[in-house]
């Protein structure tokens, strides 16, 4: 991923509307656990990252199910970081 | 350096509750309105506001806003302004009613009324018996009226700039405020946003405590631009704390672990409860427990390496029971403690939650400042509302439900403000030729800079001064450590340097950049917490006990006044408390109990 495009993502996990998820998606990302990622799982985390901070957090604390496969390793991984 | 210029009718900066409330006003008066806002307006911070909004409808039973307003004075322990209280509690009903009307999806009582729930503070007839006042959406009030409002801006053709940073308040030398300086974080570019209006909405700095619930966003952007720019921040030294955030995280452990039997233990795992409650224990009342937990801590019982926190036990109670009543909890412990709470207690310090003070205004949602002998004298050009403003109606503590209300009212009262000042005729006054000269020193120092200052450093160190020294519970002499050590803190502040020198995208940079603001209501609040020698709602202090002749420590002969720290000289002035509201009779004084 370019430079500016993770700047980009960084930014927008490190300044949510929920501490929650602020301390989550920053320790996700400086843990270098992205990078680890494929191209498709990259895009994953791209997409769970643009989600509204109460629907990501619900299904981090499983409080709502997840319907799109994809998902569940990512949100996993978020969860052990 | 050629700097673009973009003119607007009114510059918003901020969009949370309360930027998106004034840029209705002003976008649907016709004006041209400019939002700027670090995040998509969605991600700001109101979204984490659940308890509610208050307002006296009486859907559920009868209330009335004077009641609301005794409470909230009351709440305030007499330091709110009452003017201000009566205005805010009289616009209540209205600005709810608007925000249904906007498509706020409410909850509903069976007649198709908005529903209301009590909530802690809010009384019937003068302080006699609870009353039903808070209006919310499920658990997601914030969140919920920030997209009403969101959509409601879009349709009235407010111009969103997201992911920008405004940097400087651009004032003349009349001192007019002309609008400020931004960056777009995309581009790493400098704008000025030339406008005839400028509201600062940016939220309160909860981030300059160690242990916060403020999400990161909250840097206290708008008070340190103002506190850069000449304007004194007001009543700093009133923050008010919940007793259990997770330790090292600021993440909210319910109040209702306690009540399910949860036990709190120091460093040698003794109930220390027992000997500040002995009946109430650990069921005592949130500033009791806030209180002795500092105490423990201070007096070297406190956990870890550190011993800056202490423990909250659960382990001696049914896993089942745990996970049936306390939702949620068990998640909480291993996701930000690294603890399993049904076998090892839970780290847990008092956490800072909200900022009572800010940029003073008056309930107009003007903002003021001392001038030749008045101590109120209207900014021209500046409005301010929400957290980062001080109307004052929260005065030194605010009573829960009122946070959202003073959004809504204050926001429309800034927008309804710059809208009648601009009719009146307030035109785009000439910017200075060095309008941009600072904001642009800041930069080139920031990315010139060898051998200074780490960022992430500099935050922890201000972050651990201002708990250690300004936290829940003060004591005279770490205020008066506190207040040197800040100082040294700002020095570093002053010489950051950031490694990565990049214009796309720059988190450094603006890091930094936050910083720089986060140092400003560091060194106002520690300053004002030192200087004030009573005890007064949030602010209590070792020093300034409970006695006959001054029950709670409250001082109201030598301290019923509103603190103004100035950042030009990090001088402090005072200002008197107004006691009379717009019609009614004042609200008078008494001891604060519940």
């Amino acid at each position: 991923m370019e430079r500016a495009a993770y700047e980009r993502l960084r930014w927008r996990c490190i300044r949510r509307a929920l501490l929650e998820l602020d301390i989550t998606l920053t320790r996700f990302l400086d843990s270098g656990e992205f990078e680890k990622l494929n191209d498709e799982q990259q895009q994953a985390f791209i997409e769970l990252a643009d989600m509204e901070d109460y629907d990501l957090w619900d299904l981090l604390t499983g409080k709502a199910e997840i319907d799109e496969p994809r998902y569940a390793p990512i949100l996993a991984l978020l969860r052990k970081s | 350096m050629s700097i673009p210029v973009l003119k607007f009718d009114a510059v918003i900066v901020g969009a949370g509750g309360a930027g998106l409330r004034s840029a209705i006003q002003l976008s649907e008066a016709g004006l041209k309105t400019a939002v700027l806002s670090k995040v998509f307006p969605t991600r700001s911070h109101t979204v984490a506001a659940q308890g509610g909004v208050a307002a006296s409808l009486g859907n559920s039973e009868e209330d009335h806003w004077t009641w609301h307003m005794y409470d909230t004075v009351k709440g305030s322990d007499w330091l709110g302004d009452q003017d201000a209280i009566e205005f805010m509690c009289k616009k209540a009903n209205e600005v709810v009613v608007e925000l249904e009307h906007y498509g706020m999806p409410f909850d509903r009582t069976d007649n198709g009324k908005i529903y209301q729930r009590p909530f802690g503070g809010h009384m019937s007839n003068f302080g006699e018996k609870p009353v039903r006042r808070s209006c919310a959406a499920a658990d997601r009030t914030g969140h919920a009226m920030l997209h009403a409002m969101y959509q409601r801006n879009v349709k009235a053709n407010t111009q969103f700039f997201v992911e920008w940073m405004a940097l400087d308040l651009i004032r003349d030398e009349e001192g007019h405020v002309l609008g400020v300086t931004a960056m777009e974080m995309e581009t790493g570019q400098i704008v000025i946003f030339h406008a005839r209006a400028t509201i600062f909405a940016t939220g309160g700095a909860g981030r300059i405590f160690y242990s916060s619930t403020n999400a990161f966003i909250n840097t206290g952007d708008g008070l340190g631009m103002a506190a850069r720019a000449g304007i004194p921040l007001e009543d700093m030294e009133f923050w008010q704390f919940h007793p259990t955030g997770v330790a090292g995280a600021g993440v909210l452990i319910t109040e209702g672990v306690r009540g399910e039997g949860g036990i709190l233990r120091n460093s040698s795992k003794e109930r220390f409860m027992e000997r500040y409650a002995p009946n109430a224990k650990d069921l005592a009342s949130r500033d009791v427990v806030s209180r002795a937990m500092a105490t423990e801590i201070k007096e070297g019982r406190g956990c870890g390496v550190n011993k800056d926190y202490v423990l909250l036990d659960i382990t001696h109670l049914d896993p089942a029971t745990i996970m049936k009543r306390l939702p949620g909890i068990h998640e909480i412990g291993l996701q930000f403690a690294g603890v399993d709470c049904l076998k090892e207690p839970l780290p847990v310090v008092p956490t800072c939650h909200y900022q009572m003070g800010g940029i003073p205004t008056h309930y107009s949602g003007r903002v003021v400042m001392p001038k030749d002998g008045d101590h109120s004298s209207i900014v021209p050009g500046f409005y301010a509302g929400g957290e980062c403003a001080c109307a004052s109606v929260h005065g030194a503590n605010r009573l829960g439900t009122n946070s959202l209300l003073d959004l809504l009212v204050f926001g429309k009262s800034a927008g309804d403000s710059a809208v009648e000042d601009l009719k009146a005729g307030r035109a785009h006054r000439d910017l200075p030729k060095d309008v941009a000269d600072k904001t642009l020193a800041r930069i080139a120092a920031l990315d010139n800079r060898k051998g200074g200052a780490n960022v992430h450093e500099t935050r922890l160190a201000m972050q651990r001064t201002m708990q250690d020294h300004a936290g829940v519970f003060r004591f005279g002499d770490m205020l008066k450590q506190g207040v040197e050590k800040i100082l040294e803190v700002e020095k570093a502040a002053r010489q950051l340097e950031i490694k990565d020198k990049s214009m796309a995208w720059n988190t450094a940079r603006t890091e930094a950049l936050e910083m720089e603001n986060l140092i400003e209501v560091a060194k106002a609040t520690m300053i004002s917490a030192e200087a004030r020698k009573e005890s007064r709602g949030a602010h209590v202090r070792d020093d300034a006990p409970d006695t006959a002749e001054f029950p709670n420590g409250r001082n109201d002969k030598e301290w019923l006044k509103h603190t103004l720290f100035s950042p030009v000289d990090n001088s402090i002035t005072y200002k008197p408390v107004n006691m009379q509201p717009l019609t009614v009779e004042p609200v008078a004084l008494k001891t604060r109990s519940y």
